[in-house]
This record gives C-alpha cells, structure tokens and sequence, in this order.
C-alpha cells in the first residue's frame, strides 16, 4: 500500500498539523511515512500546502506530479492540485469558499462542510480534525486505533486533554461527508 | 531498536549532535536550516550533556569558534546554507589546512548570491572541489533521507577524526525542512577530559604535560619545502580516504541500460524515475553517491563497461556530471553522459527525468546501442 496524498490551503487551517497527524498515525502503523511541506514564498504569500506519504515500503520522491488523494481547501489549490488527482483518485474539498467546484469525472470526488460544522462545534479550530474524519472514512487506510496514538504523538502533552474534542470532530466528518461523484 | 519518532531533517541533526555526544555547536541562523539551532536551544543540552551552544555574531565568527574549538581534540560542529557556507569558506580552508576534525553541515539552498531559500544542490563544487583556497578536501556526505541525517552525523564525527579532516554533510533545503519516520540512535556519552587525551592528545591542545613537545596547531609553514611535505601529506590522506571511504548505493543497476546518477534530493526523485521508466519497460537503474567526496569512481567506471548511457540528475546547472565524465574517461567507455537539471530552487519530478532521459538517448533507445564515436 502507498498512499501519495496532497493537502492544501491556507495557512492557519491547520493543513500542515493535518498531515502531520496522518503522518505520526503512519508511524504508528508501522509504515513509512513522509511529510513535506511548501516552505518559503509560497507559505509567506498565505497559502500552505504538504505532501504526505504513506507507505509499506521505502518512500522514494517526496516530490510529486500527481496525487492519489488531493484534500483540497481553497479555491487557489483546487486551481492548481484538482488536475493533479490520478484517474481513480480521491478528491475532498471543503466548499467553503469554492466558486468554481471541480469538474472532472474520472475522479472520486468527495465534499464536506467541515467550515460550518467547526462553527456549529463551536471551535473552528477543529475545521482540520474534520476534514481529517472525513478523509478517514473516505480512505480507511489507518486503524482510527493508531490514528487516536498518533494525534497524542503529534500534540504536545499540555493539549492532550484535548484529545477528545479531536476524535469528536473526527467523527463528524466521518457523519457529514458526501459523495459528489464516484466512479 | 532505538526510540522512532516524526521529525525535520534539521531537527534531526541537532538531536543526532547532542546523542552522539558533540561538545560544541557554533552557529548562525539562516533559512533553511535555522531549525538546528532553534532546536539545540530548545534542547538545552548544556543541562543535560554539558555540550556548548553558542549563536555567533555571524558565520565567519561560528567558523574561527570552531576552530579553535576543534584544536582541542573535541567534537565540535556547525551548520549553515549556501550564502553562510561562502562566509565560512577562509575558515574551512584553515580547519583543512590545519587538519582539525569537525562537523560542518550546509543544508543547501538556490543560489548564486542570496539566491532563493528553496532547496538546491548547486554547491557541489564548492563542497568537493574547495569553496576555500588552496589544495585540501572535505569528506563529503550527501544524505537523502531524514534516517541519513541522523545517521550521517556520528558517521561525519567518525571520518573525521579517522582523518583529521573537516567532513560535510551536504543537504539541501527538502531533507531539511521535511519530516520522516527516524529511528534515533542511543546516547553516548561525550568523550572525558582523559578520553580526549588518550584520542587525540598526539596532536591537540589538551594541555601540555612536562612529558612532551608542545603540539602547535597551524596551517602556517613558511619554508615552501615544509609547505610542500605538509601538502604532499594531505594528498596521501585524500587518496587513502578514495581507497577506505567511499559509500553509494545501487538500485536496480545489476541490468540497467541507463544509469541515473544522483544525490540527495535528486536521487529520491530518481528511485522514483526508475520506478516509471521500468514500467515502460526502460532498464534504468539508479547509482546514488554517498560521499561525493571521495566519489565512488570505480563502480561508475564498472558500470562503464556495460551502460550505454549515464544520466547525472541535480539541482543545479551541472556539476557532478564532470566527476562522472572522469570517470568514464577513465574506464575508456564510450557511455554518453548526459546530464538534466533544474535550478533557482526548483526539484524536478520524476516524470521530468523520465522525459529528459527518453529525449537526451533518443538515438541510443531507437537503436539500442552504444554510440560509437
């Protein structure tokens, strides 16, 4: 199994920690796992993107030209990584914001509305934990066992009492996403 | 098996330092590997190892502390990228020249001048060729993953006190800045006050007993013939360190038409361009230096024998490429080398190579021979 997987969209929603959770969940799972983040220009011009692999075997190019999964959360990346899913590939995106929604039709694409449901919570910082849930339930390719180890992993231990919250906006991604087109 | 955890590459080095035991780290920030320093100052390892942590007023300071840090025969280390590293590059001569084992580590980024903070490979040159003045080497280390950051650090230490020779791990801004699963290595302790004597107490400035000659540290001799016994000294060391030290590793090169040849970064994205070229049925293979100096000359002149061509993949304009022409040269194959690249900061992806090596040995992949010339 190798999951090559892109996230992005602005900074501060929590794109960078999302995959960092997927990636410590990996480890966790005994697998390979790479992280690699958009540093530079491009993070200092507000958006943020990262490229995470997951892997049974040895990761070779943290660089990619197309993604199994895109979890796409602003219009500039759906612009940008929407043609760069594989045919057979997932996309998530958070309409929020979204003008022009994607189009193809030899992708799964899948929404949810994790900006409003963080504000129904009543913590927007929760969006990305969301967002996560439903990609989860979308790609059930971690046991949601390691993945709550590896949100303890990846938190410092002051925020572990906010563990909870986490695995609750977890499961309400996993209630709210729909399918927009499957193939 | 030792503790795993998710971390940077920079990251990385500076907890791989503090476990192997390093005794001083002098630095100055710079992106993108500011990182090192901010985790050594979170670490706080003066507390818990006694290791030094200073941040210098700049890098031509962190290099001179080195220096006299590193004369006195312990384990000593900086880290900066590409603009810091040509500040440093008088001091480095000097350590060289002087024969002061220590632990530089230049995380690369584009240049020339300021250039960009997005990763490069374009000081190969100045890594392996000099960067300072006059006739010396570095043992050169490129790792390519954030497993080979840890690991290259206590291995950089280890070479360079075999030697007597400051060693470099050359990364680049990508395996800095990115995280991967890493098995940590245990700690060990820093090396006693008796410890560091009975290594190095022939040649360092671990103070002086009535029971021998003072030992001078200097790179200074002002008789040519001294000079040129000191240089002819340093040759030998260089050319025992091609016979003992050379590392690469070779993918799926057993029957490889075309060798891609490629560090760090590059050969990453090239495990992954064997991967798609062997998929459309192209024998294609990968050599990835590890030291790139010593270069591993002899298992590209054996691959010599057989490839029909050798394709060098950097990040930058084409520097490696040449070692490799010497390298066959030297095998006397008519192997074409070519060579592909992106720069300013740019990585290419794995189809780009693919593309580049379809289109550089177009005539040889329509006729499947070697080109005689």
């Amino acid at each position: 199994m190798t999951e090559e997987m892109i996230i992005a969209g602005f900074g501060g929603q929590g794109v960078l920690s999302m995959g960092k959770i997927l990636a410590y969940s990996g480890i966790m799972e005994d697998k390979e796992v790479t992280w690699f983040p958009s540093y530079g220009p491009e993070m200092r011009g507000g958006t943020a993107n990262v490229t995470v692999i997951v892997s049974d075997t040895r990761i070779s190019s943290p660089v990619l030209q197309e993604y199994d999964t895109a979890i796409i959360l602003n219009q500039q990346s759906m612009d940008k990584f929407e043609k760069a899913v594989k045919p057979g590939g997932v996309l998530l995106y958070d309409p929020n914001g979204i003008v022009n929604p994607p189009t193809r039709t030899d992708i799964n694409i899948f929404k949810v509305e994790a900006t409003k449901a963080s504000v129904e919570m009543g913590n927007p910082k929760v969006f990305n934990m969301i967002v996560f849930g439903s990609y989860l339930k979308v790609r059930p390719i971690l046991s949601l066992d390691n993945v709550e180890k590896g949100l303890a992993k990846s938190l410092p231990e002051r925020y572990h009492k906010l563990i909870p919250l986490n695995l609750d906006a977890m499961q309400k991604g996993r209630e709210i996403v729909e399918e927009v087109n499957v193939v | 098996m030792g503790e795993i955890k998710l971390m940077k590459g920079n990251e990385v080095l500076a907890e791989a330092a503090i476990r192997c035991g390093c005794d001083g780290y002098f630095g100055y920030p710079i992106t993108p590997q500011s990182e090192v320093m901010e985790t050594l100052m979170a670490r706080e390892p003066w507390k818990e190892t006694g290791m030094v942590v200073l941040q210098a007023e700049s890098e031509v300071a962190s290099i001179n502390m080195v220096y006299g840090a590193a004369a006195t025969g312990k384990k000593i280390m900086t880290s900066s990228s590409s603009p810091g590293i040509s500040l440093m590059a008088e001091g480095i001569s000097y350590l060289a020249g002087a024969e002061l084992p220590c632990l530089l580590v230049n995380v690369q980024r584009g240049g020339p001048g300021l250039g960009t903070i997005q990763p490069s490979q374009a000081d190969y040159f100045q890594a392996v060729k000099g960067g300072g003045h006059g006739d010396y080497k570095l043992i050169v280390l490129a790792p390519s993953s954030v497993q080979e950051m840890n690991d290259f650090v206590d291995l950089g230490f280890e070479l360079a006190f075999k030697y007597r020779n400051p060693a470099m791990i050359l990364a680049d801004g990508a395996i800095g800045q990115m995280m991967e699963k890493v098995e940590l290595a245990d700690y060990k302790p820093r090396w006693t006050k008796e410890e560091v004597v009975e290594k190095n107490g022939g040649w360092a400035t671990t103070g002086k007993p009535s029971s021998r000659k003072k030992n001078v540290i200097t790179s200074l001799e002002m008789a040519s013939n001294d000079m040129e016994v000191r240089n002819i000294n340093l040759q030998a060391k260089y050319r025992k360190m091609e016979e003992e030290d050379v590392r690469y590793e070779a993918i799926q090169c057993d029957d490889a038409e075309f060798i891609l040849v490629a560090f760090g970064t590059a050969a990453r994205v090239c495990q992954k361009a064997v991967e798609v070229a062997r998929a459309k049925g192209l024998k294609v293979g990968l050599l990835r230096p590890i030291t790139l100096f010593p270069f591993p000359k002899t298992i590209i002149k054996e691959l010599a024998r057989k490839a029909v061509g050798f394709l060098s993949v950097e990040m930058s304009a084409g520097q490696m490429v040449e070692d490799i022409k010497l390298a066959v040269y030297d095998a006397g194959s008519n192997a074409r080398v070519n060579y592909f690249g992106r720069m300013g900061g740019i990585i290419p992806t794995p189809t780009e190579v693919v593309e580049a090596l379809e289109d550089k040995f177009s005539w040889e992949l329509s006729y499947g021979v070697k080109r005689s010339y």
